[in-house]
């Protein structure tokens, strides 16, 4: 008998499932953009649960419209150059089931 | 929102602000609780298990009207090597009785339902509204700051119970920040699934449900282990790993947990589901060791915040609810006395001492790290274990005494007989 496959999924398409209200304003904030650019490994890019990181064109683009409000950017990133608070009342992700 | 006094004020919808906000209102406090979701629940995630004793004690017979999904008649736990896995469960369908041992929730359901029986006791739940900072005077904590206009809010006493950020606490100093390898990441899907088939798969009854636990591979190595719990009409699957680890490895998440749910044996149980909803939370797993203090003048602090989590068992919620209720009720008492100082609010430490919260944290304060230092117990031995076993059950002709000595030979090149029982006497005591 064949083994189950299961359907890789994106992380697109897994944040497509979830509802968010995104604020005008972004939660979170690179404190000194120069410190990305000195960061060897970049880590944010990989560990983060929902993408919001990304390297492009010699900077770090911060997708908060799809961020899960986890806090682990706030703690893992290695020089603490995150500044992080929790989107404004009504605001951010809002989970069916949890 | 005009300024206003009150007797309690909670931060947090949660197992721990609502059972804290619960017991005050019962207890005829004038109780405010503050919410940032859009209702309570609606930011809130763990793997999926409550625990019915701690229910108990706040709502009687709450199984009559809470939307449990399922309860809990099998655990199990799988070390995985490879395609193979050795396991080692317990079932015993008594669990399923009333009162039930401990069952599969949906937080946006169950923590609305619960958040609706502290305000039919009276607590007030103010939503989408963030509790930015403490107010304090002359030492005391005497409100918070909401980012409401004229959002300012005063008590006699604020029960923080913000969750595993715990932000109001950092931002007052009451602790640093958590370091990487204090909490833990996890992602999780909601995967639907009718009710027979999960039934058929589980071999359980309508409204019983299994856990099972994977330790060893699945985790990449990583400090970690991945689940699957039955909810009525969806599974819920997760991972999670030490934060540290994860942003050494270099690695996505969710890959992880595609890696997971691929493996031909969680495959087979998740094949034709449907991915509902996908979520990812931090938990606190730094112990006794990362607590702050736990009360002040003016203040308590519960559940998550506090870094009340036994990674070991996963157990949270029912520290929690445990730690949000006696939070109440030495609201009660300091209200009774009219005293918020630490000279009453000390009660509170007093009293988790007493309870299997502290004791069971205590206990199990170095093992995490034990097995963060020790990481062949996630690696090694299951390797270890898969080859014996295999080796045992394979009949090819080969006597037993012939098939135990091939075992220890194999064993012996990976590691000596002398460091294994190091290893395992490091663990007991680590444990004890």
């Amino acid at each position: 008998m064949a083994a189950a496959t299961i359907p890789r999924m994106t992380i697109e398409d897994r944040l497509y499932l979830i509802r968010f209200k995104a604020d005008k304003e972004s939660h979170l904030v690179i404190k000194d953009p120069q410190v990305c650019l000195d960061c060897e490994t970049k880590p944010c890019t990989t560990f983060c649960p929902a993408h919001v990181y990304e390297w492009e064109d010699n900077r770090i683009t911060v997708s908060y419209e799809g961020c899960v409000e986890c806090g682990a950017c706030r703690i893992g990133c290695p020089p603490g150059n995150i500044s992080w608070r929790y989107p404004r009342g009504g605001f951010g992700v809002s989970y069916k089931y949890g | 929102m005009a300024e206003e006094k009150f007797d309690v004020i909670v931060v947090g919808a949660g197992p721990a602000g609502t059972a804290a906000a619960l017991t005050a209102a019962k207890a005829g406090l004038d109780v405010v609780v503050v919410e940032r979701g859009d209702y309570p629940g609606a930011k809130n995630v763990m793997g999926g298990v409550l625990y019915a004793d701690m229910m108990s004690s706040l709502i009687p017979e709450f199984w009559k009207n809470a939307p449990l999904e399922r309860r809990i008649i099998e655990q199990r736990y799988f070390l995985v090597h490879g395609e193979s896995a050795v396991s080692i469960g317990y079932r015993n369908p008594q669990y399923a009785n009333d009162p039930p041992n401990n069952f599969t929730v949906l937080r946006a359901k169950f923590d609305k339902w619960f958040a609706e029986q502290a305000e039919a006791a009276g607590a007030f739940i103010i939503t989408e509204t963030v509790a930015r900072e403490l107010i304090r005077e002359n030492g005391k904590v005497i409100g918070i700051r909401t980012d409401r206009e004229e959002g300012d809010l005063y008590a006699d006493v604020v029960i923080i119970a913000d969750g595993v950020n715990s932000l109001l606490a950092k931002q007052a100093g009451f602790h640093p920040e958590w370091k990487p390898d204090q909490v833990a990441l996890a992602v999780k899907e909601i995967i639907a699934l009718p009710k027979e088939v999960i039934e058929d798969r589980f071999n359980i009854e309508s409204g019983q449900g299994v856990t099972y636990e994977f330790f060893g591979q699945v985790t990449n190595g990583m400090v970690g282990n991945a689940f699957v719990y039955t909810n009525n009409e969806s599974l819920s699957v997760g991972l999670g790993v030490m934060l540290a680890d994860l942003v050494k490895s270099g690695l996505h998440p969710y890959d992880l947990l595609d890696e997971f749910k691929s493996h031909p044996m969680v495959a087979a149980l998740l094949k034709g589901g449907e991915t509902k909803e996908y979520m990812a939370h931090l938990i606190p797993e730094g112990g006794v060791d990362a607590m702050p203090p736990l009360y002040g003048n003016g203040f308590m602090i519960c559940g998550d915040a506090a870094q009340m989590v036994n990674a070991l068992t996963r157990e949270g919620s029912n520290m929690a609810m445990e730690s949000g209720r006696i939070a109440g009720e030495v609201a009660k008492l300091a209200k009774d006395r009219n005293d918020f100082s630490v000279n009453t609010l000390s009660e509170y430490q007093r009293r988790l001492e007493k309870s299997f919260v502290l004791q069971d944290l205590h206990q199990f304060r170095n093992t995490t790290k034990y097995l963060e230092h020790n990481q062949h117990f996630l690696s090694l031995y299951p390797e270890l274990a898969d080859m014996a076993l295999h080796e045992f059950f394979l009949v090819d002709g080969a006597s037993k005494r012939e098939k135990i000595r091939r075992i220890m030979d194999r064993v012996k090149q990976k590691r000596s007989l002398w460091r294994i029982g190091r290893d395992f006497y490091g663990l007991y005591k680590n444990m004890k």
